[in-house]
């Protein structure tokens, strides 16, 4: 009778409607699928007692493991519900270092500086996050940047093929090279978090919500793009 | 009136269905708001022929009935901006073109907006024009001087601050100004037409959309090809905001009138001409002995 009754509950979602009067009989825990995470639940009374190494290492695994999510952009809840803004602090900040050293040390109209990068990122993702959220969309303000931030990744990942490349010299050739890296890294940022992003958004408006992120990457591949060496 | 206008006639009936399908939400929305525009904007854009002429004053009396179940939020919290983030793709894709092709006697604020401005496009295309200068310019200077020795190249950045408030002044604090004297100019002259301050800037937002493909095209170093398209894009602008402004000023004092009309058109001009000449330079004005570009910039508009 108990398991007939969650299985009711399970195929039929409103049939708990009509039973409220007998709410004792069902669990509290009924079927709701536990992910694996939920175990932190219980830590988090704990933590206080462990080592700072492992305190460290926990968050360490958890931005690797999104990194990983935005490698492989399937539909997954990681990214959204356990968002984290480290991931982006630390890939902006290496994209901002990678842009330095460029043919900018005594011309400041060389290359973007520091301050420039950073505004960039975070205030294009915060209006782009602030535009979604007008259009209707039902993620929340930190999720989506913490979407916006990790999907900067690829292009990070470029901007270190391209430093690389440029070791080698800046001719055509190099140029070819690093413009199908950026523009392939550019397509998968904006393919991943247009992945996480529009699910959130109604279907007539989802162009609207994609085209500024498609901007917003497509300017950032540019940085990367015209960073030249000093000579 | 009411008779020719029948909101239970067939065709209205065709556009209610096809809205409840692409809303998820209640009809209520789709009978409100979406209800007569649809059938205003195809009348428009000419893709529906069978749809009947209707009078934009007609859908105006309808219209005004119908917005004013807005609701009326106050200016500082979120709710208040969302109104006019109220549009759909096809709503922006139109609009974009309707701006890009004015048609005469068709007022853009009446066939398109219908009350409905919309911050998204204002904000958006002044955005996708700001980077599309200053990576048109880059790309066009680049072009340009990459056969001289002393060329270095760089990615010149500090332009698009410099790019970012030249159009966002133009495009919003422009747009202030002209309500301003259109306000002070119906308390003096009873105008039949007043805009709002949000659909002032949104017709100016969209009107700048023509300069986008235009400033792309600049990237060819061609002058015949700059100064057609500068035209072009200046005629087809221009005359989409004489035309939504004519019929607010039309009732005034004649020197009035060329006075808020010449000051648009010359502004816009100032806004195409400065654009053109500050980021893009052109071939026979860069000198073999200039070895920065700064110093191109800087001689450009002189």
């Amino acid at each position: 009778d108990h398991k007939s009754h969650k299985k009711r509950r399970n195929s039929e979602p409103f049939a708990g409607l009509s039973d409220v009067s007998i709410s004792e009989d069902i669990p509290v825990e009924g079927d709701i699928s536990v992910p694996v995470g939920s175990s932190r639940r219980d830590d988090e009374l704990s933590t206080l007692d462990e080592p700072v190494k492992e305190t460290i290492l926990r968050d360490l695994r958890a931005v690797g493991n999104k990194f990983v999510h935005v490698l492989y952009p399937k539909r997954s809840s990681a990214l959204l519900r356990d968002w984290d803004l480290w991931g982006p602090l630390l890939l902006c900040v290496t994209l901002a270092l990678l842009l330095q050293g460029g043919a900018a040390d005594s011309d400041d109209q060389g290359g973007p500086q520091f301050a420039e990068v950073f505004v960039i990122i975070w205030f294009g993702s915060i209006i782009i996050t602030l535009n979604s959220k007008l259009l209707g969309g039902t993620i929340s303000f930190f999720q989506s940047l913490c979407v916006l931030g990790y999907c900067i990744m690829p292009l990070t990942v470029a901007m270190a093929v391209c430093r690389l490349v440029l070791l080698g010299g800046t001719g055509m050739v190099s140029f070819a090279v690093r413009l199908a890296v950026v523009t392939a890294s550019f397509g998968w940022s904006t393919f991943a978090s247009t992945a996480f992003l529009t699910d959130s958004q109604p279907p007539n408006r989802k162009a609207l919500v994609v085209y500024p992120v498609f901007l917003f990457y497509f300017v950032i591949g540019w940085m990367v793009l015209t960073f030249s060496p000093s000579q | 009136m009411a008779a020719t206008n029948d909101p239970f006639q067939f065709q209205e009936f065709e556009e209610a269905a096809n809205m409840l399908e692409i809303h998820r939400d209640a009809t209520t929305i789709s009978i409100e708001d979406d209800g007569p525009e649809p059938q205003k904007q195809r009348n428009a854009a000419g893709f529906s022929p069978d749809a009947d002429n209707d009078d934009p004053h007609d859908a105006d009396d309808t219209a005004e009935l119908l917005s004013g179940q807005k609701k009326n939020a106050p200016f500082w919290t979120f709710e208040y901006y969302q109104k006019f983030f109220d549009i759909e793709t096809h709503h922006v894709k139109e609009r974009i073109f309707g701006s890009m092709m004015p048609w005469p006697g068709k007022n853009f604020i009446h066939v398109y907006l219908r009350r409905n401005p919309d911050l998204y496009g204002p904000f958006w295309i002044c955005i996708t024009f700001v980077f599309a200068i200053a990576i048109s310019g880059n790309i066009s200077n680049f072009l340009v001087h990459s056969g001289r020795p002393n060329y270095r190249y760089t990615p010149e950045f500090r332009k698009v601050t410099i790019a970012a408030t030249a159009i966002f002044s133009y495009a919003w604090l422009l747009p202030l100004a002209l309500w301003g004297l259109l306000l002070w100019r119906n308390n003096k002259v009873m105008n039949l037409v007043s805009y709002s301050f949000m659909e002032i800037v949104c017709v100016y937002g969209y009107s700048l959309s023509i300069y986008v493909p235009a400033v792309v095209l600049w990237i060819l170093p061609f002058e015949w090809l700059r100064w057609c398209s500068v035209v072009v894009a200046l005629c087809l602008s221009g005359s989409v905001l004489v035309m939504t402004f004519w019929p607010a000023v039309r009732d005034d004092h004649p020197k009035v009138i060329i006075a808020i009309m010449s000051g648009i058109v010359l502004l816009n001009i100032l806004l195409a001409i400065g654009c053109k000449t500050y980021f893009f330079s052109t071939p026979e004005e860069s000198h073999p002995d200039d070895s920065s570009p700064a110093n191109e910039a800087i001689k450009a508009p002189s």
